[in-house]
């Protein structure tokens, strides 16, 4: 299993702070932003068509090339605007 | 070097002359505050929400401060980011910064304050007269942390 994190506007518009999903193989960010996209709707327009999303993987900024492993905790969130 | 992210608020005297206190090789301290305006892009703001990532974000403050101690000599720094709900003219985030000059000192307390608005994962809902809507990210910030 991973564990997904949504937040900001991104957890506001999925109308969901996360989930669990199971991780039978490792793939890398791209792959599992197009699995979620897959189930359409905003869904898609959020991980599809929305070149501005960020991803951490285990905490950590990272590159759609970045491979997920079982047991890792990915977010995806808008940029970030603190400060 | 003291990172926190807390929902109350901070007392910018008190902080300072504790990291001062505790860095007597230090000629220079310098502090940053942001505070919230009342007006943004042409509209009054009642309050702003500052939600964030327990976890990534006291790691990203922490690693913002650590490439800050790589690049001048930092004697201590000290990063207070608030969260929650806050309104117009209450403080957001200090940072501070304490080196044996003042060069130093100001370099990496800006450089600090770009990163961290760049990198940091906090976000900003505003609520104004508009209604409530997440605030975008700059390109000026980015252009900011360019420099760097």
């Amino acid at each position: 299993m991973i564990t997904l994190l949504y937040f900001a506007r991104l957890r506001e518009v999925l109308a969901s702070e996360g989930e669990s999903l199971p991780w039978p193989q490792a793939l890398d960010v791209a792959q599992l932003k197009r699995l979620l996209a897959a189930r359409g709707g905003v869904w898609q327009q959020q991980f599809a068509e929305n070149p501005r999303l960020r991803a951490a993987v285990n905490q950590a900024l990272v590159a759609d090339n970045a491979v997920i492993e079982d047991g890792d905790e990915v977010a995806f969130f808008p940029p970030v605007t603190g400060g | 070097m003291t990172v926190r992210v807390q929902a109350e608020d901070f007392d910018l005297g008190a902080e300072v002359r504790q990291l001062r206190l505790q860095s007597a090789g230090a000629g220079a301290v310098v502090s940053f505050v942001g505070q919230v305006r009342d007006l943004n892009l042409g509209e009054n703001v009642a309050s702003l929400t500052l939600e964030h990532y327990p976890g990534m974000t006291e790691k990203a403050l922490q690693a913002i401060v650590t490439q800050a101690q790589a690049r001048w000599p930092i004697l201590n720094a000290l990063v207070i980011h608030r969260i929650g709900t806050l309104q117009p003219l209450d403080q957001i985030v200090l940072v501070a910064v304490a080196s044996a000059h003042r060069g130093d000192a100001f370099a990496a307390c800006e450089f600090i304050m770009d990163y961290l608005k760049t990198e940091a994962p906090f976000w900003k809902k505003e609520s104004s007269s508009k209604g409530e809507q997440w605030l975008e990210a700059l390109g000026t910030d980015h252009q900011a942390r360019e420099r760097w």
